[in-house]
């Protein structure tokens, strides 16, 4: 296990390497300079030379690069062009939004996902499975910022339960707790469609295994079986999944961010790009890469330690 | 229900709603009731009538016109990012399966790579750099295709290369080119259709979220997503309008995925027991 926790890191830190000097390529090598897009068109050449100056633009690259990953490592963000106040406390206030609301919503999918799952596979083939086969599907078929409108509809404008959107802030912790629940649910719900249907299959699997049919022909009971035999030897490939769908799980809070002007992370980034802000987008965009780097090398670790097969073969 | 009378019943609706979005596009070139771009503020959000089946939006343009234009840009985006994906995917995964060891290694390790950035991570990166655009859209979300076409391509590519036949065509002395357009294309493309048909259905999603948030399509293009981002500012005054876009994207994408399901069912009946 120490050798192959060993390895997992290696390739995590390479991963970050090379994803780290993608996004910098993409943001700072490719044409147009920031003082040039921050100035304008009319700026005069002089004015934009002086401003590249100011904000270390006339550098070598590597040298940009260099200090752009040490502030990182430090947690210097480095300075917002738009705003010319420190990026790190822009990125904390959204994250605090961003965060919980993707846990939330993560939390909500998975225990829709292992319920609904759970009930499908016991029943394969049955109406029960239809049911949960067909409302994956529409669950798969609706955007999630199209949900989270529909949901405004009702519950902000119809029956006027919640305001349409806004954050209250986390002084008043129900609150801002309850002003997280609909875009959550909004994010949640599709998720939880792709995850149902990863958790019926992994349990049907599971289901056909010989260890099955020793535990039921033992006096297991069925429901007994499933949950002591059936699901930790499904967990592996759901786990797995969940860790992929985190990438498209932040994407979506950026959405849906978006749908309930929620000021979190998806909200720096879309006003960061409208103020020409190109540092505060690199940052961001770095920021989400490592957390679904590193949580997809949690996910790895916490596969190989449920299932020890998995550290032979992967590694 | 059996399960082949399941995978029908996917199939045939699958089709039938792909069918009239793509027939939808293609009425949009010769046809919609007003032109979709055509501002008419004496008549803004008007109820739905036999002059405006949807109604009108906040600057009175129609909103049937626009959701039957609004397609195209759906097509458009969901064609040529899948093409790409098929192109550039297909391509490694072939060389993948074929140069096994560190080419292997290295373009598997790339996709995975690949997959930590969503298309709406990429999307956001490049708009920011270049400015917002379908372009953009379709680049970002071609990019996220081609890792999943490539293992899926590598995959099945590699299954078919274990086979016999393929065996002999190599001892036969033939070379990787003609082995994979002779057997190994035609072996895997069902499990390629099946893939770009769903890939289709998630381009829809993404160039839709793209758009509602101002980094797709550009006005006065019409688009589903723009739609739903126009409708949200009179949300207390029409909220129909939001209702007709959304339904729109999500009978699309149920369309495509169901069609996926039921080509999978019709194509490959070894999955049909699995699934």
């Amino acid at each position: 296990m120490a050798l192959y926790l060993l390895q997992r890191l290696a390739v995590f830190v390479a991963t970050l390497v090379i994803a780290s000097a993608i996004v910098f390529a993409v943001m700072e090598i490719l044409p147009g300079d920031a003082a040039e897009t921050l100035l304008g068109p009319t700026a005069t050449p002089e004015a934009v030379a002086a401003l590249g100056h100011k904000l270390g633009l006339d550098l070598p690259l590597y040298v940009r690069y260099g200090r752009w990953i040490a502030g990182l490592a430090r947690g210097d963000f480095g300075v917002s062009y738009a705003y010319g106040s420190p990026i790190a406390p822009l990125i904390g206030a959204s994250l605090a939004i961003s965060l919980p609301l993707a846990a939330m919503a993560m939390a909500l999918s998975a225990a829709m996902a292992l319920a609904a799952g759970v009930y499908a596979a016991g029943r394969r083939g049955r109406a029960g499975d239809a049911v949960v086969i067909g409302l994956t599907q529409v669950g798969l078929a609706v955007p999630n910022f199209w949900l989270a409108i529909l949901m405004v509809i009702v519950f902000a404008v119809w029956l006027r339960l919640v305001p349409a959107g806004g954050f209250p802030g986390w002084a008043d912790p129900a609150r801002a707790f309850g002003a997280l629940i609909l875009p959550a649910v909004a994010l949640g719900v599709v998720q939880a469609a792709i995850l149902t249907r990863v958790t019926r299959s992994a349990l049907i699997e599971a289901l056909d295994e010989d260890y099955m049919r020793t535990a039921r022909a033992k006096g297991v009971s069925r429901r007994a079986a499933l949950w002591r035999h059936a699901l930790p030897n499904a967990l592996a490939p759901v786990l797995t999944i969940m860790g992929l769908q985190f990438a498209n799980l932040i994407a979506g809070a950026i959405v849906v961010e978006n749908v309930f002007v929620l000021p979190g992370l998806g909200r720096l980034m879309l006003q960061s790009i409208s103020n020409r802000d190109t540092l505060v987008v690199e940052d961001c965009v770095m920021l989400i890469a490592i957390l679904v780097i590193g949580l997809n090398f949690v996910v790895d670790v916490a596969c190989a330690a449920i299932d020890p097969r998995l550290r032979s073969r992967s590694a | 229900m059996s399960g082949f009378a399941r995978g029908g019943f996917s199939l045939w609706l699958g089709a039938t709603l792909a069918a009239a979005l793509l027939m939808i596009a293609a009425l949009s070139f010769v046809w919609t009731p007003y032109p979709p771009a055509a501002i008419d503020i004496p008549h803004k959000l008007a109820q739905p009538s036999l002059a405006h089946w949807f109604g009108t939006d906040s600057l009175g343009r129609d909103v049937a016109s626009q959701l039957i234009a609004g397609a195209r840009v759906s097509i458009l985006v969901g064609v040529v990012a899948v093409g790409i994906g098929l192109v550039f995917g297909v391509a490694l995964g072939l060389v993948a399966a074929f140069r096994k060891g560190v080419v292997e290694d290295s373009i598997m390790k790339a996709c995975d790579f690949v997959f930590a950035f969503p298309a709406l991570l990429s999307a956001i990166m490049l708009t920011s750099t270049f400015g917002p655009g379908v372009v953009n859209a379709i680049v970002a979300i071609g990019a996220a295709n081609v890792p999943i076409i490539a293992k899926l391509t590598r995959a099945t590519a590699n299954s078919v290369l274990a086979r016999e036949y393929a065996l002999a065509a190599r001892a036969a002395g033939r070379g990787p080119l003609a082995i994979a357009a002779d057997h190994v294309l035609p072996n895997i493309l069902p499990a390629l259709i099946v893939q770009a048909t769903i890939q289709f259905a998630i381009a829809i999603l993404a160039e839709a979220a793209l758009s509602y948030l101002g980094l797709g399509a550009q006005p006065p293009q019409p688009s589903w997503g723009r739609m739903l981002s126009d409708a949200q500012n009179v949300l207390y005054n029409a909220p129909r309008l939001a209702i007709y876009p959304g339904a729109a994207i999500a009978l699309s994408v149920l369309g495509l995925n169901l069609l996926g399901d039921g080509l999978r069912d019709a194509l490959d009946p070894r999955l049909r027991a699995r699934s």
